[in-house]
């Protein structure tokens, strides 16, 4: 099911995020991430904080862990822990790094900081619920510079191949590639037989709608576009 | 000719393939073919990534999180050295298990060049927190180490070696061995160098232990078989991979270390895993020499 919140909704994020300080070089990498987390927590991930262990859930891992501050706020107004926890933000005992640990922080999928390590877990865990006949999908949250890593290359490739209809990517594009992509991140998946699609990552309609689109027999990837990083 | 370590590695993990539907192959071409009852029985479960080794444990890790026990393989250098940041964040800093089982030991592809030549590979995941290493001397061993490996969901490095010992030992994971009591020093030798060891000290009253865990080092049981001050260390890769862990377990007892074992140079030979044995003075002669030299300084 999805949670929803009786209490705090999306206008309550900001504030969420301001409690978190220490990590403000990230600040751009947390902002451009918040409106596709929240989508996907508000209205498209099959979780449940009171039953985070459940094989079957939906999987979100967002392997850009830089500048987590939007993840947190969104985890924390959906229920997964307390609010306050989130003041201590960076400090040496709190769950809450500057880059997520899965050990620490209920609902954190997997531990990521260093970048191009998600996606090749994400085809991992889709192999895994495909062979469980789980209907359980796994979204993954990758940027647009973190697609320089070549391993996320092997990942994509790969993941066409094998057909994994259970693989979401959501590219966030703030343009912060340093070559760029020549003629665009979509096409870059759409070549290793992704079902593709390019939308306004601040668009909450459209990225549900996205999300929702149907990719028989093809893992599917949004490209979140955002303002630029510069 | 009896079945190699590596032969015996693709028949038992088919056959727990086929036994334990939480057992998953993961393969970066190295081996595809090899299980072909399993690639066809359970092809959800035997996974060719193709040549995408950092993907390969990338896989294993998000398997691993969905219940399943992977076992990854492929030679040393593409399963330790090229993915290593995978193996230190998919795999141990999200704490989930994985079989990493390697062919190619130092030597074993020496005529490939250095390459295909990795004496680092078990100093490197020694390197990280509680990986258990095994370096087994015979494939009924390294079958013994698999099994229970494939029973746990600890993360394992298995290194598989040509060079294999004559007889089998009742090993048991974690544990020394004792091979042989003796009175002037103790001699601990790792896997498939046992022989050699033996051969080299077949007249020398020594204590000879075999290890076939090397990490975690079995420390109680070097204690309980000390013997003398000094402990000379018989490893197939680099040299001092363990010594540290000598000295920790001894560290309130007087004593010596000899570190015998592949030197950290680039050596830039080709040839078979025996030639470099001899070159690096791990072949019967040359430990014998070293041993010998220790002995002869003690007071």
């Amino acid at each position: 099911m999805t949670v929803t919140s009786p209490t705090l909704g999306y206008a309550d994020l900001r504030r969420l995020m301001d409690l978190q300080l220490g990590d403000e070089k990230h600040t751009p990498s947390a902002t451009s991430t918040l409106d596709v987390i929240w989508v996907l927590y508000d209205r498209v991930l099959r979780v449940d904080p009171n039953r985070s262990d459940d094989p079957d859930r939906d999987r979100f891992v967002l392997s850009k862990g830089h500048g987590p501050m939007a993840y947190y706020a969104v985890l924390a107004a959906k229920g997964f822990f307390d609010l306050e926890t989130l003041r201590s933000f960076g400090h040496y005992d709190s769950p809450l790094g500057y880059h997520p640990d899965r050990n620490l922080v209920p609902g954190v999928e997997i531990s990521s900081g260093s970048l191009g390590h998600g996606l090749g877990i994400a085809v991992g865990m889709a192999l895994g619920l495909r062979a469980r006949r789980s209907p359980a999908r796994v979204f993954c949250l990758v940027g647009d510079a973190e697609l320089d890593e070549g391993s996320n290359h092997e990942a994509i490739a790969f993941a066409g191949r094998a057909g994994l209809d259970n693989l979401i990517v959501v590219a966030v594009d703030n343009q912060s590639s340093s070559y760029g992509w020549p003629g665009g991140l979509a096409a870059r998946f759409s070549l290793e037989g992704w079902s593709s699609t390019t939308v306004d990552g601040r668009d909450h309609a459209a990225l549900g709608r996205a999300f929702d689109a149907e990719h028989v027999g093809r893992p599917r990837a949004v490209v979140a576009v955002v303002e630029s990083k510069t | 000719m009896s079945a190699t370590m590596r032969d015996r590695f693709y028949s038992t993990a088919e056959e727990l393939v086929g036994a334990d539907e939480r057992i998953a192959v993961v393969l970066a071409d190295i081996g595809s073919g090899r299980m072909p009852a399993a690639e066809r029985a359970h092809a959800d479960r035997v996974i060719n990534v193709g040549i995408r080794e950092q993907l390969m444990v990338g896989v294993a890790a998000g398997l691993a999180m969905t219940g399943f026990r992977p076992i990854v393989h492929s030679y040393a250098p593409f399963a330790v050295e090229r993915p290593f940041e995978m193996l230190k964040l998919d795999l141990s800093h999200n704490d989930v298990g994985a079989i990493v089982v390697s062919v190619g030991a130092s030597f074993d592809a020496a005529a490939n060049g250095r390459t295909h030549q990795t004496p680092e590979d078990v100093a490197l995941l020694a390197a990280l927190p509680g990986w258990r290493i095994y370096v087994p001397g015979h494939p009924t061993e390294a079958d013994h180490l698999l099994r229970a490996a494939a029973r746990t969901d600890d993360r394992v490095y298995l290194r598989l070696s040509d060079q294999s010992n004559q007889l089998a030992r009742p090993i048991t994971s974690g544990r020394l061995h004792l091979e042989r009591r003796g009175r002037d020093a103790t001699v601990i030798a790792t896997g498939p160098l046992l022989d050699a060891t033996l051969e080299a000290t077949a007249d020398l009253d020594v204590t000879v232990l075999y290890m076939t865990t090397v990490r975690p080092f079995d420390a109680d049981t070097l204690r309980a078989s000390l013997t003398g001050d000094l402990v000379v260390l018989v490893e197939p890769y680099l040299a001092g991979t363990s010594s540290a862990e000598v000295a920790m377990a001894l560290a309130d007892e007087p004593h010596r270390i000899a570190a015998i074992g592949v030197p950290n140079v680039e050596h830039r030979k080709y040839g078979t895993w025996r030639e470099h044995n001899a070159a690096h003075g791990l072949d019967a002669r040359g430990i014998r020499a070293r041993i010998l030299r220790a002995l002869s300084r003690m007071t």
